[in-house]
């Protein structure tokens, strides 16, 4: 179990210190900012042994999260947990930054009661912690209030409260995915995964129940065998099979166990309903092909070729391309037909810029880099060249199918519900050989 | 690059610098130094040329960024580039550039090399400084190659400034250190030392380190040193504070420079020269006068300084230790300082006055401080201190105050810090050891040791009291009953026990007499110890109590009972079962007459240098205890009957154990002698008689294996070692043959022409006569018809301590390769000793040296050029290649060392002629040592193949 949770500045200062229990002595504080913030080496490992002390910490820009147990604790839930305190911060009070957090001091020990009892994670749901933690300060609240309130964190669906009335019930869907690949010089895909999320905001009024269908192959599959022949022909193609997924606390996960079926009481606005995760039939939105040419020990001619491997009519955005120069680069000339491209001597690299790009398109960039003859033996280590875009369809091939909402006590029906579904498809790490 | 003004320093660099230290994160920082980098890329990389100042800009750079941790592999050129400027701030930052960043490229190193020599070469003397600080910071191996013929010559010449002088004496103690090989000496040396002698000061403090660490090497070269720089000294101490202006340091004059001229003198034996002596000792007295006036100054730098001198100056009184007076006097002025309040001034009295304390001048002066000292043991809060305060008090014990200084130590002792208590264990054994007039004293004081710290009692200790227990009849009965009393304590160590068992095994008889130490009070007083102890005490224990059995008959039911319980005689450890079962036996069917001799007490222990000392010798590293201490300590040793050393310690064990060597009690039973037993006829064969034919069995295994003592009456084969022994003695003729723990055999030897003359000395070392020894001298195969050797008969009875002599005459008839076998049999105990070895005498006796010129050694060597006349080999040096060690063996071998044949120094080169009765054979040597690769090549021609060939093998061993 949990037995602190400090927060510090870049500096290793403390800003937050909250001990849940006794095995916990101050002196944890100094052994994390000496062995890790102030390490001599960096740090890469999330979790740190010292003198028998599990540290787990995350970083949010120059914030650093550390969770401490003494115990032999779940890791995975833990930094659940310190991920999950970092949206609560967010949906709180927008950036975690140190400014924020000294502003905003009493309501982060108060969320830090709340959502930690003696160490193990309780309600961490914003929606309902908005219901007692506000940061207008207190309001008086009636004796009807305050029990309601009891009732339902203590209750059975902790994540919604009843009697929330909407005139206009509406349902928004997002289906984000980040593409990760790494693909050989020849075109050759050596490794590419996606991880998606399904993320909901949903203004429903009542206890609606809702169930959430999506292109899944088991569920398809299993539809198929029921005998059911109309569907098999259209969608049995572009079913898809997802490796892994994880559900928020709303869902049932029973009936998801027994019938493959997603369903759930939403709790109130913003939430993530399922994480996900493919590696077969991924659509690569582009397609990067290199061509690095060493000219003599002074010159390198770098051509690269970009392919949108899409419908046409679909149009990805925030495109960035990342071309590695070598550590002796002395001077680069670029040359491209679209985007803007710039030689970045900091960051070692070009980087070439295209704001928009229809599918089915290619683009190219020609540069030459200057070198300056070294010492050094070594061979430059041409590290791979990467990608940002933003695509409006999932790679992953996910489809929703249908998300029903069924209100039983109030006369609203699936209908009158408006739903407004959208696909972003971002990159991870995408990245090309060269 | 915009030119800024000179005036205001490096801009670009200082904004780089404050950039660099602004940035909030690593990343930050390696996104700034990554621009920069490449900035200067693209400035080192453009067409047109940079101009000197903005080159020294981005050199600095790189090399504040090649100092915050990242690589730099550019920028070496440009910084090459900027040694040739003739700016001083430029050539310094490309200086500073390539002694930090050092680059082995070939290249780079001529060019680097090729500026440096300019430098050396120019008159100005700025840049020869810069020049040779970077060679001394620098200082590979290519440096050195490059500059150790140039640096001397800058150093002696008349015309160069003082500050460069000053670098390059310094610039070349670098090299020398590095690379001594390539440092030659010549005629430079001589001007060295006369830098003694030079006006300014920094010149001389620079040189004396550098003639210091010359003179290390070679003493003879820089003996003249030595009266100069006691001129220098003695104008140093003498001179008021106001003459050295700049050296002048807190009102002591030049304090560096005289601890450094007393630490060279150090190198030195005592001047012969009576006037030099006397100004020596007059600064010297003057130094120890100084210490004793009141201090100019409060300043801690001054009394330092002072200080510093001081103690140079006494361990210079110490090294010379022939001035009584100094000595004295130097003691006083340490004993002053045991009680200052500086601890580090403590530490450095306490430990000069150990060394103080082993010479004879001062040893009695050194003793008037016990007091302190021992003060100092108790209330010194410093533990370093506190450890030389008792090294001190080691040092300056003796006879008479012996008893007080034990006394102090193991009352210390309880307190001590861990880290030191086993140093003080041994130290305290040893003294009270060697300083025992009454032995009753010795045990109590180890038996008091063994409780105060027993856990830090090593096996060595104990062994030893109960070597000097058994030798002095005298102190038995007194020792049986202090470790009957001290047994009586609830707790006691093992090592208590230990001794106790073996004490009242041996002597209980000797206090049983009284009722209150009765038999059976002893028995039961160890058994109720038995179960606390470890296996190897325990077996010790059993063996005390067979022993009980053949002391006290009264004991032997109680003792046969506790022998026959399950826990010893099923006990799971092998060692014990066995001891148990055939104790049980033993004391079951053996009549009190052969338990009388089986269980006899043990006899004394042959006499052996202390092995405490040894120990304490080893724990504090070679030299650390003084030679003149451990022979102290040998002689008092030898006056004692002790010793026995390790072998003790074994017996202890293994005497009461199954026989394995034949050791008296060990012979035991009387039943391994028998064959009878063995031999009688299975129908009789009850359990017992199967249990001991088969004990029987496994001792004659051990007795075959066991070589000193084989019982066989043949010549036993030669002594494996014994090739080395005989290759020990191929470069000398006299010296120690072999040597164990009875017998030593000494030789002396002389040869003429083809004859020889040989001596043994047998010596034996016990104090039991030795009976029947007889040697007989044999050349085997071959050997007889190319030697003849004739020995005459020896006495057949050497007394214990005593040697006898042996002459032997020998005659060489032809060349051989063997050596003559000397066998030599006798008994020690009533057991046999057979022993082989091989006398040294090789063929390179005979020699006769033949001095020869160059050019007639040149024509010999061509006549003997036959391919089978030569002889040849290569190998690793196994000892260090010193000259004159090389030259020694090679004039021992026999042959004449011809200088100045060779035309490379290094080589050596011989000649001789062996001569046998039949024939002359001339032989030619050649040694060609490498010192670099370590190894040597070793060329011998001689008209005969077979000498060449022996000589080249026996030739090969030595080197």
């Amino acid at each position: 179990m949990i037995g602190g949770l400090f927060i510090y500045n870049h500096k290793g200062e403390v800003l937050i210190s909250r001990v849940y229990r006794d095995d916990i002595g101050r002196n944890a504080v100094d052994a994390f900012r000496v062995n890790v913030i102030h390490a001599r080496q960096q740090v890469r490992s999330p979790v740190t042994n010292i003198a028998r002390t599990s540290f787990f910490h995350v970083k949010r820009s120059n914030i650093w999260l550390a969770a401490v147990t003494k115990q032999n604790v779940n890791a995975a839930m833990v930094f659940e947990f310190l991920y999950k305190m970092c949206d609560v911060m967010t949906a709180y009070f927008g950036k975690i930054s140190e400014e924020n957090i000294k502003n905003n001091f009493v309501l982060i020990y108060e969320l830090l009661d709340e959502i930690l009892d003696f160490g193990y994670p309780q309600n961490s749901e914003t929606g309902a912690l908005k219901t007692f933690i506000t940061q207008q300060g207190i309001k008086s609240q009636t004796k009807e209030e305050q029990s309601q309130i009891t009732s339902q964190v203590t209750g059975q669906i902790g994540w919604r409260r009843e009697g929330i009335k909407y005139r206009r019930n509406e349902l928004f869907l997002d289906v984000l995915e980040s593409v990760n690949l790494l693909m050989s010089p020849q075109g050759q895909v050596l490794s590419a995964h996606v991880s998606g999320r399904v993320v909901m905001k949903s203004y429903l009024s009542g206890m609606p129940e809702c169930k959430f269908g999506m292109n899944d192959k088991i569920v398809i599959d299993k539809q198929g065998k029921g005998g059911t022949t109309d569907d098999t022909g259209k969608s049995g193609k572009q079913s898809i099979a997802i490796d892994d997924c994880t559900f928020h606390q709303c869902v049932r996960l029973s009936k998801f166990d027994s019938e493959r079926s997603i369903s759930f009481i939403p709790p109130d606005g913003e939430y993530e309903l399922m994480r996900y995760r493919t590696t077969k039939d991924i659509i690569l939105p582009f397609r990067v092909i290199p061509l690095v040419r060493e000219v003599g020990r002074t010159k390198l001619e770098v051509k690269v070729v970009i392919k949108s491997n899409f419908k046409p009519s679909l149009l990805a955005q925030k495109i960035e391309v990342r071309i590695p120069t070598p550590l002796n680069t002395s001077g680069v000339q670029v040359i491209c037909m679209k985007g803007k491209a710039k030689y970045k001597a900091s960051e070692n690299a070009i980087v070439w810029k295209i704001k928009r790009m229809a599918g089915m398109k290619e683009s190219q960039i020609s540069a030459e880099i200057e070198l300056l003859p070294t010492n050094d033996k070594k061979k430059w280590a041409r590290p791979p060249i990467s990608m940002n875009f933003e695509v409006p369809f999932a790679p992953s091939g996910l489809k929703v199918r249908y998300l029903k909402v069924f209100e039983p006590k109030l006369n609203y029906s699936d209908h009158d519900v408006i739903k407004w579904v959208r696909y972003i498809g971002r990159s991870g790490i995408y990245e090309t050989r060269c | 690059m915009p030119a800024v003004s000179k005036g205001d320093g490096m801009r670009g660099l200082a904004v780089f610098i404050s950039d660099i230290r602004n940035c909030k994160s690593k990343e930050a920082e390696i996104k700034r130094i990554n621009k920069e980098l490449a900035n200067i890329r693209s400035k080192f990389k453009g067409d047109k040329a940079l101009d000197g100042y903005s080159k020294k800009k981005y050199v600095c750079k790189l090399l504040f960024i090649f100092l915050l941790g990242h690589d730099i592999d550019f920028g070496h050129m440009e910084a090459v580039n900027l040694l040739s400027s003739n700016k001083y701030t430029e050539k310094q930052i490309g200086y500073l550039f390539i002694s930090v960043l050092v680059n082995s490229n070939s290249e780079l190193i001529r060019l680097i090399n090729n500026a440096i020599k300019n430098d050396l070469s120019s008159r100005n003397p700025t840049f020869m400084c810069l020049a040779l600080h970077c060679i001394a910071n620098v200082g590979s191996r290519e440096m050195a190659e490059a500059f150790a013929g140039e640096i001397p010559r800058i150093l002696v010449a008349g015309d160069t400034m003082d500050s460069v002088k000053q670098s390059a004496a310094l610039c070349l103690l670098r090299l020398y250190k590095t690379s001594p090989d390539l440092v030659l000496m010549g005629e430079w040396t001589s001007r060295v030392v006369h830098l003694l002698n030079d006006q300014h000061m920094g010149v001389v403090t620079a040189a004396i380190s550098l003639i210091t660490c010359l003179s290390q090497k070679n003493p003879d070269e820089f003996k003249t040193c030595v009266s100069l720089a006691v001129s220098r000294l003695s104008r140093i101490v003498s001179s008021a504070s106001t003459d050295l202006q700049d050296y002048t340091y807190y009102f002591v004059p030049a304090p560096w420079l005289s601890c450094k001229l007393l630490r060279l003198l150090q190198c030195y034996p005592p001047p012969e020269d009576g006037a030099v002596k006397g100004r020596l000792v007059e600064c010297l007295e003057t130094i120890l006068n100084k210490a004793q006036e009141p201090p100019k100054s409060k300043k801690v730098q001054h009394s330092n300084a002072k200080n510093a001198i001081l103690f140079e100056a006494i361990s210079l009184i110490i090294h010379y230790d022939s001035e009584p007076n100094l000595l004295v006097r130097a003691c006083n002025q340490l004993g002053q300082f045991l009680q200052h309040r500086e601890t580090n001034l403590r530490y450095l009295a306490l430990e000069s006055m150990c060394t103080l304390a082993s010479s004879e001048f001062s040893h009695e002066a050194v003793k008037t401080h016990i007091e302190t000292v021992i003060n100092a043991l108790k209330t010194e809060r410093d533990v370093s201190v506190r450890q030389r305060a008792a090294d001190l008090l080691y040092a300056m014990c003796d006879r008479s105050n012996a008893k007080q200084i034990v006394a102090e130590m193991l009352s210390y002792l309880e307190t001590a810090d861990y880290s030191i208590r086993e140093e003080m264990v041994l130290k305290v054994a040893i003294l009270a050891e060697k300083y025992a007039v009454d032995y009753s004293w010795y045990v109590d004081t180890i038996l008091n040791l063994i409780r105060i710290a027993g856990d830090y009692v090593s096996e060595e200790v104990w062994y030893r009291v109960i070597q000097i227990v058994i030798n002095r009849d005298d102190v038995q009965g007194y020792a049986a009953k202090t470790v009957f009393e001290a047994l009586q304590a609830p707790a006691c160590h093992e090592n208590m026990v230990k001794v106790g068992g073996y004490i009242l095994g041996e002597f209980g008889n000797l206090i049983a007499g009284d009722p209150r130490s009765s038999p059976l009070v002893q028995f039961n007083l160890l058994h109720s110890k038995f179960h606390l102890c470890s296996v190897p005490t325990r077996a010790l224990l059993l063996s005390a109590y067979i022993k009980f059995i053949n002391l006290f008959p009264e004991t032997k039911s109680t003792i046969q009972e506790v022998l026959r319980s399950d826990s010893q005689i099923r006990n799971s450890d092998v060692e014990l079962q066995q001891r148990a079962v055939e104790y049980l036996k033993l004391s079951s069917i053996a009549s009190t007459d052969v338990l009388a001799t089986v269980l006899e007490e043990m006899p004394p222990f042959p006499e052996r240098e202390s092995s405490i000392l040894a120990k304490l010798k080893k724990k504090k590293g070679p030299g650390a205890v003084s030679v003149n201490e451990l022979e102290e300590g040998k002689r008092e040793g030898g006056e004692l009957n002790g010793g026995g050393g390790e072998r003790g310690g074994d017996n202890s064990t293994i005497a009461a154990s199954n026989a394995s060597t034949p050791s008296p009690s060990a012979d035991l039973l009387g039943l391994r002698t028998g064959p009878q037993v063995s031999a009688a006829p299975p129908s009789a064969g009850s359990l017992l008689v199967d249990v001991f034919s088969e004990a029987g069995v496994n001792d004659d295994g051990f007795l075959s294996s066991a070589p000193p003592s084989a019982v066989s009456e043949d010549a036993a084969p030669p002594l494996p070692e014994s090739n080395e022994l005989l290759n020990k003695f191929v470069c000398k003729n006299n010296g120690v043959l072999f040597e164990n723990q009875l017998l030593q055999i000494g030789i002396k030897s002389e040869y003429r022409q083809n004859l020889g003359r040989m001596y043994l000395f047998y010596g034996n070392k016990t104090s039991v006569q030795f009976v029947t020894f007889t040697t007989t001298v044999s050349c085997p195969g071959e050997l007889q018809s190319q030697l003849n050797v004739q020995a005459k008969p020896v006495e057949p009875l050497i007394e214990g301590g005593a040697q006898v002599q042996q002459v032997i005459n020998i005659e060489c008839l032809g060349d051989f390769c063997e050596a003559p076998l000397l066998n030599i049999k006798f008994r020690y105990g009533g057991a046999l000793q057979n022993l082989s070895l091989k006398l040294p005498v090789t063929i390179n006796k005979f020699f006769q040296p033949t001095e020869m010129a160059s050019h007639d050694f040149f024509q010999r060597w061509k006549q003997l050029s036959q391919p089978q006349q030569e002889a040849q080999k290569i190998f690793k040096a196994s000892h260090a290649m010193d000259t004159e060690v090389i030259k020694a063996k090679l004039l021992g071998l026999g042959m004449a060392l011809l200088e100045n044949v060779d035309p490379n120094p290094e080589n050596f080169v011989c000649a001789g002629v062996i001569q046998t009765k039949a024939q002359q054979v001339g032989s030619l040597l050649r040694l060609e040592p490498n010192a670099q690769a370590q190894m040597y090549r070793l060329t011998l021609r001689s008209s005969k193949d077979t000498v060449s060939k022996r000589l080249c093998e026996l030739l090969a061993e030595q080197f």
